[in-house]
């Protein structure tokens, strides 16, 4: 009778340890998921700071050249303060706005031989379509972690577990209906 | 993503493995080498030595190595901005550090990447591909780059660079010496059969080194293929500029030798006649590569 006790008892501690392991392993990948995300983050502000700081750049450079565009000019400024506060959603509709934007302003700019041509602004093209690029490639780094994540809290068993231990899914950084559309360019 | 830990891990693993097996050839060149000069011991102690220090030479500057003797120079960002900005896109795509960057002064259009995990690494390119390839088509040869970075190709491939190398110049002095050498250890048949072993050994070992060498690099360019395609979500890139590759008139790149070709993205050394012997080509035919990249 004692044997058969104190064997049930050790079933019982050995489910209790194995699932008390279980749920710390959870714990610790669901940090790690969570903290890529958040690394992931960071790196698509890191670009749109990038961006944000090289308008003002920009703006000074054309505007010397192109008088009858002061419109596209404003629209750039106003809507790169938008790329550094608010919510992710609004910093995605932000940089799909400002991303259209500079889109115009370059196609605009094939109308002025003599910008074109100008040193500083070849490169401010070149190193601005390359923050373009890399805002990008951090979304879809992003957007795969994100996947991960929310993989890990919704599938079963370690969805159970999740919930219970504060871990919410996280949102897809999406690339806005403008950006599907063609670009429209005002002249 | 799982798929990217198995191929991490089995490249760990094959670079232990190689590190074995170099390890084995080169103790028994020692051997068979101790013996024809008189002390078997001492041979292998010797060809100890020299695998324990040709080991850490190779993990810890072996791309150092590669990078020399293919004359490459860092990449200024001033001078090509878009090549900097592409590879650093590509490496936050990937969630790795940036690679440093060197470019290789060749007309021809090709590309490698070196070092011994993310975080040491390094991309190449020759200045012909920067200059002759699209924006799209230069992305898609780095993304693949930066797939062999991504998934430790790069550790095995420096590994087998350097090592297969050590084997090759080993045998080739010892064949020197057993051909030119004086004889030590007086005459008779010991001695030839000796002479023998050493010569099957001496011929044997660069053999197989140049077997493991192929063996391990055509699955894998496939495999970085479909990875960089899926980095930098655009198949048509990669597979464009391997048709402009293809189409090159002047393939070869001067800076690169048997060694070192398989670290580029496309065999450097395609000169001399198209498909003499499947077996002894070390990328997979480049059609092959193109259809797959187009079927995506």
């Amino acid at each position: 009778m004692i044997f058969i006790v104190s064997a049930v008892l050790w079933v019982v501690i050995g489910i209790i340890v194995l699932f008390v392991l279980y749920v710390i392993i959870t714990f610790n990948s669901l940090i790690m998921l969570k903290n890529r995300v958040e690394n992931a983050w960071s790196q698509i502000d890191v670009q749109l700071k990038r961006r944000y700081d090289l308008i003002p750049n920009l703006v000074d450079t054309v505007k010397g050249y192109m008088k009858h565009e002061k419109g596209v000019l404003t629209d750039i400024t106003k809507m790169r303060s938008q790329l550094v506060s608010g919510s992710m959603t609004q910093k995605a509709k932000a940089s799909d706005m400002v991303t259209n934007a500079l889109k115009s302003l370059f196609a605009v700019a094939e109308n002025y031989p003599k910008l074109q041509a100008s040193e500083n602004f070849k490169m401010l093209q070149e190193e601005l379509s390359g923050t373009e690029s890399k805002i990008a490639f951090a979304r879809q780094f992003y957007n795969d972690n994100v996947m991960g994540l929310n993989n890990k809290i919704q599938q079963f068993p370690s969805n159970v577990f999740a919930r219970m231990l504060g871990f919410r899914e996280r949102e897809f950084f999406k690339a806005g209906e403008a950006e599907k559309k063609a670009v429209k360019v005002e002249f | 993503m799982a798929t990217l830990y198995e191929s991490i891990s089995s490249n760990k693993r094959k670079s232990v493995f190689l590190v074995i097996l170099f390890f084995m050839v080169i103790s028994l060149l020692g051997y068979a080498f101790g013996l024809y000069l008189g002390s078997a011991y001492a041979g292998v102690a010797f060809a100890f030595v020299i695998s324990i220090i040709m080991t850490l030479i190779s993990y810890y500057s072996g791309d150092k190595m590669i990078l020399s003797m293919s004359h490459a120079t860092p990449a200024d960002r001033k001078k090509y901005p878009h090549l900097v900005n592409t590879v650093e896109g590509l490496a936050i795509a990937s969630g790795i550090p940036t690679p440093k960057i060197y470019v290789i002064d060749d007309s021809a259009i090709n590309a490698f990447a070196t070092g011994r995990d993310p975080k040491h690494a390094s991309v190449t390119v020759t200045t012909g591909a920067i200059g002759r390839l699209k924006r799209d088509e230069l992305e898609g040869v780095l993304a693949h780059e930066l797939a062999h970075v991504r998934n430790y190709d790069i550790r095995m491939m420096m590994l087998v660079v350097i090592l297969v190398g050590v084997v090759a110049l080993l045998s080739d002095m010892f064949l020197r010496s057993v051909f030119y050498g004086r004889n030590r250890n007086g005459k008779g048949r010991g001695n030839a059969i000796i002479l023998l072993i050493g010569l099957v050994l001496a011929i044997l070992a660069p053999l197989i080194a140049q077997l493991i060498k192929l063996a391990v690099s055509r699955q894998r360019e496939f495999l970085a293929d479909a990875d960089g395609a899926l980095l930098s979500r655009n198949p048509k890139g990669l597979a464009n500029a391997l048709k402009k590759i293809k189409g090159d008139k002047e393939p070869l790149v001067e800076a690169a030798n048997k060694a070192t070709a398989h670290l580029f993205i496309e065999n450097p050394l395609r000169s001399f006649g198209g498909r003499i012997n499947y077996m002894f080509h070390t990328h997979p035919p480049i059609d092959e590569r193109i259809k797959r990249l187009e079927n995506f």
